[in-house]
C-alpha cells in the first residue's frame, strides 16, 4: 500500500468529523474554566456544535463518492444523509432534555461532551469502509454511551443499569470482533471492497465465513436491541434518566443501521442468503416479543423499550428483502422511527419536573384536560407508532411490508402485520389515558419554549411524512443507490 | 363553477379544514363560535356535494375524475372519481353530517369544539374513502377514520365507552391490516400499480383469488358488519354518543357494503361465486337470528343497532346472489338504511336528553305527552319493519324478488325477516309510546323543539320520498351495478 500519498485534500471528506472533534476537545477545556452558573454556556455551545457541524455536512450533500485514508472512509450520500440526521437528533435529545438534566443537577460539562464523543463515534460508524473503522467507531459511541447512563451516581437504579449495558455491550463487542476477525482469517481483508471481491468471486473460505457471520449477526443484533440479543434493552431504558434513554434509544439507532448496511449490505452482499435467514429469524422473534410484552407494561420508559424491540424487528424486515427497494425503505422506517421516538420520550421530559419522573402510564391520565395540544401530540406519536395513517409509521410500515413480500418473504409479512394489531392495543392504552380518564395527579408541562416548540415539530413532521412521504422516500431511495 | 373539476377534493377537504379550524376555536365556555362554524363547515360541505348528484351523468364510467401522482416511489397516486355506487353513499354522507351537528346542539356541553372536530374531520375521511380510487388512498382515509370515531366513543359515550371504544378500534384494525397485506400482494402482482381499477383487470389464479378474498372479506365482514364479526356493534353504540351512533349505522357501516362492491367482488369475481353459497349463508343467519336477538332487547339503541346488523344481511344477501335485483336492491337498502337507522338513533337521542335512559322499561305512554314526536318515531319504526310507501319497503322487496330467482328457501328465509322486523319494531313502538303515562319522567316530557323538529322532519320527508319515488336513485346506480355484474360474471383464470 502507498503511504507517501498523505495530503491535505485526503482529509476533505472527513472535515465533519474533524471539526466536530476539534470543538468537543476545546468545549472539553472551557468547560473546566466555568463557574457552576454559567454551565448552560456549555449547553448552548454544545447545541451549536453539533448543529454547525449539521450543517457543514448537509452543506456536503450531493458530492460524489470518496473514499480515503486507503479505503478506510468512505463519504457518500447515505453517510452524509445519516450524519446530518444523526447530529440533529443528538441536539434535539439535549435540547428537550436539558431541564430534567438542570434539575437533576445532571447539566454538566461531562454529559454534553459525552453527548457529542458519542455523535463522533456514530459519524465515524456511518462513514466507515473497514472493519477496524467501523469497530473504533462503535467503541468510541458505545463506551461515551455507558458513562452517561451510569453518570447519574446517586441512582442506584441508573448504575445498575450503566453496569448491565456495559457488561452486555463489551459481550457483543466481543462477538463482533470475533466473528470479524473469522472474516478476516477467510478472506484476508478488514476492507469492505476486498471483503465483498474474495466472497464474491469464492476466494473465500466459505465455512470459516458462515461462522464469522454467524457472530457478526449476533453482534449486530445485540447492537439494534432485537430479539434474543434484547435482554438489556428494557432494564437500560428503565433505569437511565430520561435524557440519557433518548440518547440510546434514538440517534444510535441511526449509526446502527449504517453499520449493519456497511457490513451486511456492502460487505457481506456475496452471502446475502446466510444472512437473511438469520436477520428473518430475528425479526420474527423481535416483532412477537416486543408487542405482546409490552402489553403486560405498567412502566412508559418499558413500555417503550418493547416497542423499540418490535419496531426494530419491521427495520430488519426491511433489510433482510436484500434489495435497494428493502435498504431504502428500512432507511425510511428510522428515519420515522427516530422522529417518533424523539416525540415520545419528549413527551416524557414535557410532563417531568423536579423529583417527579412522569414515566408510569398513569402519569398521563387526563393529559387532554390540561393541554390539548400535548395531548394530541402524544397522540400522534401513538398512532404513528401503531402504523395508522396518514402518520409517517403508516409508510413506514407499508415500504418495509411491501419490500420483504416482494423479496419472498410472505409469511413473515402477514405475521407482523397481525402482530401489529395486538401492539395496537398498548399505544391505544396511552390514548385511553389521555382522553379518556380523569387526571391521576397534578400535571405541569415542561417550562421552556425552545423544547416545546420542538416537540411540536415532531409532531408535525411525523403527520408531514404521513401525508407526503414522497420525497423523503426519493432521497432514501438515492442515498441507497449511491452507497452500493 | 369555482370549483369545477375539484369537486371531489372539496367535498372532502373542505369538512377537513372546517373541523381542524372548530378544533382551534374550540372552548367550552362559549362553545357558540365553534357551533356555527362546525354548522357551516358541514353546510358547505354538502352544497359542494349536490353538483356531485345534479351533474350525473347516468353511465357505468368513473366521474369528477381526479388524478395527481402522490407517491412516485410506490407509483400511488391522488386519484378520485365516483360512479353510481359511491356517488349516493357519499352524498348521504355529507347530509348526516350537517344532521349529526345540528342533533348536537343543546346536548354535548363537554369539549365541544373537540367533539365538532372529531365529526367534520371524520366525515371529510368517509368522503374520501368513497371517492378514492388508488388502494393506498383508500386505505389511509379507511384507517384514519378509526381515530375520530374511537374518540368520539370512547370520550363522550356511555358508562362502559372505553371498551366499547377499544373494541371497535382492535376488531377494525385486524380486518384492515389483513387487506392491507391483499393490497400489497395484488400491488406485487400488476407489477407495481395501486390503482384499484387495474386490480379490477387483474387475471388471478383461483388460490390468490380466494385469499384475496378472505383477507378483504375480513376487513368489510368487521366494518358492515357480519355474524359472527358483529359483536363489537351493539357495545359500540349502546355507548357512543347520538352523533356516533348516527354516522356508525347511517355511514360506517355501508363502508363495509362499499368494499364488497369496490373490491371483493370486482378483484376476486370467482372466489366470490365459489364462496357465495358461504356469503348467503352468513347473511342469513344475520337476518334471522340477529332478528330474533333483536326482539329480546330491553335496551332501545341495542335493539336498533341489532336491527341494523339485520338489516344489512340484507345488503350482503343481495350482493352475492348475483343479479340484477339483488345488486339493486342491496344498494337500495344501504341508501334506506342509511336514513332510518339515523332517524331511529336521533328519536332515542331526542328520548334520552330528556330522561337519560335507553331502557324501554322506563318509557310507555310517551305519546300522551309528545304527540309530534311520536308521530315521527312511529314513521320511523314503520319504515324500519319495511313498510310499502317507505323507503324500507323498496330495498327488502327487491332483495327478496331477486333471491326467489336462485333459491326459494333462501327467500323464505329472507322474508321472515320482515316478519321479525315489524315484531320488534312495533312491539317497542306499543311499549315506549302507548298505553298509559307510565311514570312521572314521562310525564314531565316535553315535545320536540323546532331543532329536533328540523332533522326528524327531514329524514321523514326522505324516507317517504325515496319509498314513493326511488327511480331517479335507481337511475344513478343501475348502469354501474349492472357494468359490475357483466365484470363478475367473466371468469378471471
Amino acid at each position: 500500500m502507498n503511504t507517501a500519498t498523505f495530503s491535505l485534500a485526503t482529509l476533505a471528506p472527513a472535515i465533519p468529523e474533524i471539526v466536530l472533534a476539534f470543538l468537543v476537545l476545546t468545549l472539553l477545556v472551557m468547560d473546566a474554566f466555568l463557574a457552576e452558573e454559567d454551565r448552560h454556556v456549555t449547553y448552548w455551545l454544545a447545541v451549536l456544535a453539533l448543529v454547525g457541524t449539521a450543517a457543514l455536512t448537509a452543506y456536503t450533500v450531493g458530492r460524489p463518492t470518496v473514499v480515503t485514508f486507503q479505503g478506510m472512509f468512505v463519504a457518500d450520500l447515505m453517510s452524509q444523509v445519516l450524519k446530518v440526521a444523526t447530529l440533529l437528533t443528538v441536539a434535539a435529545t439535549l435540547v428537550l432534555g436539558r431541564t430534567y438534566l438542570a434539575a437533576r443537577g445532571l447539566l454538566s460539562g461531562e454529559f454534553l461532551c459525552l453527548a457529542i464523543f458519542s455523535a463522533l463515534g456514530m459519524m465515524v460508524m456511518i462513514s466507515a469502509h473497514h472493519f477496524l473503522t467501523l469497530y473504533l467507531g462503535l467503541e468510541l459511541m458505545a463506551l461515551s454511551q455507558y458513562a452517561m447512563v451510569a453518570l447519574q451516581r446517586d441512582s442506584a437504579r441508573a448504575t445498575e443499569a450503566g453496569m448491565k449495558y456495559f457488561v452486555l455491550g463489551a459481550l457483543s463487542s466481543g462477538l463482533l470482533l470475533y466473528g470479524l476477525s473469522m472474516i478476516y482469517g477467510a478472506t484476508g481483508s478488514l476492507e469492505l471492497t476486498r471483503v465483498a471481491f474474495a466472497i464474491e468471486h469464492n476466494q473465500a473460505n466459505r465455512i470459516l465465513a458462515v461462522f464469522g457471520l454467524v457472530f457478526v449477526v449476533s453482534g449486530i443484533a445485540f447492537k439494534l436491541g432485537t430479539a434474543p440479543f434484547h435482554m438489556w434493552v428494557p432494564d437500560v431504558y428503565h433505569g437511565a434518566a430520561t435524557p440519557a434513554t433518548l440518547m440510546i434509544g434514538a440517534a444510535p439507532k441511526i449509526a446502527a443501521f449504517a453499520f449493519v448496511m456497511r457490513l451486511l449490505a456492502n460487505g457481506l452482499q456475496g452471502m446475502t442468503a446466510d444472512w437473511q435467514q438469520m436477520l428473518a429469524v430475528l425479526a420474527v422473534a423481535s416483532i412477537a416479543l416486543g408487542n405482546i410484552v409490552a402489553i403486560a407494561q405498567t412502566n412508559l420508559k418499558r413500555m417503550l423499550a418493547y416497542s423499540t424491540i418490535a419496531h426494530m424487528g419491521f427495520l430488519v424486515t426491511g433489510i433482510l428483502a436484500g434489495n435497494d427497494n428493502g435498504y431504502s425503505s428500512a432507511m425510511f422506517y428510522l428515519v420515522a422511527y427516530v422522529i417518533m421516538t424523539l416525540g415520545s420520550f419528549g413527551m416524557i421530559l414535557l410532563l417531568s419536573r423536579s423529583g417527579f419522573e412522569a414515566e408510569e402510564l398513569d402519569d398521563f391520565k387526563g393529559l387532554n384536560q390540561k393541554s390539548r395540544w400535548y395531548a394530541f401530540v402524544m397522540l400522534v406519536m401513538m398512532f404513528s407508532l401503531t402504523g395508522l395513517p396518514p402518520t409517517a409509521g403508516f409508510f413506514a410500515k407499508l415500504a418495509v411490508l411491501q419490500a420483504a413480500w416482494e423479496a419472498g418473504f410472505q409469511p413473515l409479512v402477514v405475521f407482523a402485520v397481525l402482530m401489529s394489531v395486538i401492539g395496537a392495543f398498548y399505544y391505544l392504552r396511552i390514548v385511553k389515558l389521555m382522553y379518556m380518564d380523569a387526571p391521576a395527579c397534578e400535571i405541569t408541562l415542561e417550562p421552556r419554549a425552545d423544547a416545546r416548540w420542538l416537540l411540536s415539530a415532531t409532531a408535525i413532521a411525523t403527520l408531514a411524512l404521513g401525508v407526503l412521504p414522497g420525497p423523503l422516500l426519493d432521497l432514501c431511495a438515492r442515498a441507497i443507490t449511491a452507497s452500493m | 363553477m369555482l370549483l369545477q373539476g375539484y369537486l371531489l377534493s372539496a367535498a372532502i377537504w373542505v369538512p377537513i379544514a372546517f373541523g381542524v379550524a372548530v378544533l382551534a376555536i374550540g372552548n367550552d365556555r362559549n362553545p357558540l363560535p365553534a357551533r356555527w362554524t362546525a354548522l357551516a363547515g358541514s353546510v358547505l360541505g354538502l352544497a359542494v356535494c349536490i353538483p356531485l348528484w345534479t351533474g350525473f351523468e347516468p353511465t357505468a364510467a368513473m366521474q369528477f375524475v381526479e388524478l395527481a401522482s402522490w407517491i412516485p416511489r410506490f407509483n400511488v397516486s391522488y386519484h378520485l372519481g365516483v360512479d353510481g355506487i359511491s356517488m349516493p353513499l357519499l352524498l348521504l354522507n355529507s347530509l348526516m353530517t350537517v344532521l349529526v351537528v345540528v342533533a348536537h346542539w343543546e346536548v354535548i356541553t363537554d369539549k365541544v369544539g373537540q367533539y365538532l372536530g372529531a365529526f367534520l374531520i371524520q366525515s371529510g375521511l368517509i368522503n374520501g374513502v368513497f371517492a378514492a380510487l388508488d388502494a393506498i388512498l383508500f386505505y389511509v382515509f379507511f384507517e384514519a377514520m378509526l381515530i375520530p370515531m374511537f374518540l368520539i366513543i370512547g370520550v363522550w359515550g356511555g358508562p362502559n365507552r372505553v371498551y366499547a371504544a377499544v373494541k371497535f378500534f382492535l376488531y377494525t384494525l385486524l380486518g384492515s391490516l389483513l387487506m392491507l397485506a391483499a393490497f400489497i400482494y395484488l400491488y406485487i402482482q400488476s407489477g407495481g400499480s395501486f390503482q384499484i381499477l387495474d386490480f379490477h383487470k387483474l387475471p388471478l389464479t383461483m388460490t390468490a383469488q380466494v385469499l384475496v378474498f378472505l383477507a378483504m372479506l375480513m376487513s368489510f365482514a368487521v366494518k358492515v358488519p357480519m355474524w359472527p364479526v358483529h359483536t363489537w356493534l351493539p357495545d359500540a353504540h349502546v355507548e357512543a354518543p347520538t352523533g356516533g351512533s348516527v354516522i356508525l349505522a347511517a355511514i360506517t357501516l355501508k363502508i363495509g357494503g362499499y368494499g364488497f362492491l369496490r373490491f371483493n367482488l370486482p378483484i376476486a369475481p370467482d372466489a366470490s361465486h365459489y364462496l357465495d353459497t358461504f356469503m348467503i349463508t352468513l347473511s342469513l343467519i344475520a337476518v334471522v337470528y340477529i332478528g330474533l336477538v333483536a326482539l329480546v332487547q330491553t335496551d332501545m339503541k341495542k335493539l336498533i343497532a341489532y336491527s341494523s346488523i339485520s338489516h344489512m344481511g340484507f345488503v350482503t344477501l343481495g350482493f352475492f346472489i348475483f343479479n340484477e335485483e339483488g345488486m339493486l336492491g342491496g344498494m337500495m337498502q344501504m341508501i334506506s338504511h342509511g336514513f332510518i337507522s339515523a332517524a331511529l338513533f336521533l328519536c332515542v337521542g331526542v328520548l334520552y336528553d330528556r330522561v337519560h335512559s335507553r331502557e324501554i322499561s322506563s318509557y310507555g305512554g310517551v305519546a300522551n305527552r309528545m304527540p309530534v314526536f311520536a308521530a315521527f318515531f312511529v314513521l320511523f319504526a314503520m319504515a324500519n319493519s319495511g313498510l310499502p310507501g317507505t323507503s324500507g319497503f323498496i330495498g327488502e322487496f327487491v332483495v327478496i324478488l331477486g333471491t326467489i330467482k336462485v333459491s326459494f328457501w333462501y327467500a323464505f328465509l329472507a322474508a321472515t325477516a320482515v316478519i321479525l322486523g315489524a315484531a320488534y319494531n312495533l312491539w317497542m313502538t306499543k311499549r315506549v309510546m302507548f298505553g298509559e303515562v307510565a311514570n312521572e319522567d314521562v310525564r314531565a316530557l316535553e315535545d320536540v323543539n323546532a331543532r329536533e323538529l328540523v332533522f326528524l322532519a327531514l329524514l321523514a320527508v326522505a324516507v317517504i320520498w325515496m319509498g314513493v319515488q326511488p327511480k331517479p336513485l335507481g337511475d344513478v346506480m343501475s348502469p354501474a351495478l349492472q357494468e359490475l355484474l357483466r365484470h363478475v360474471g367473466q371468469s378471471k383464470l
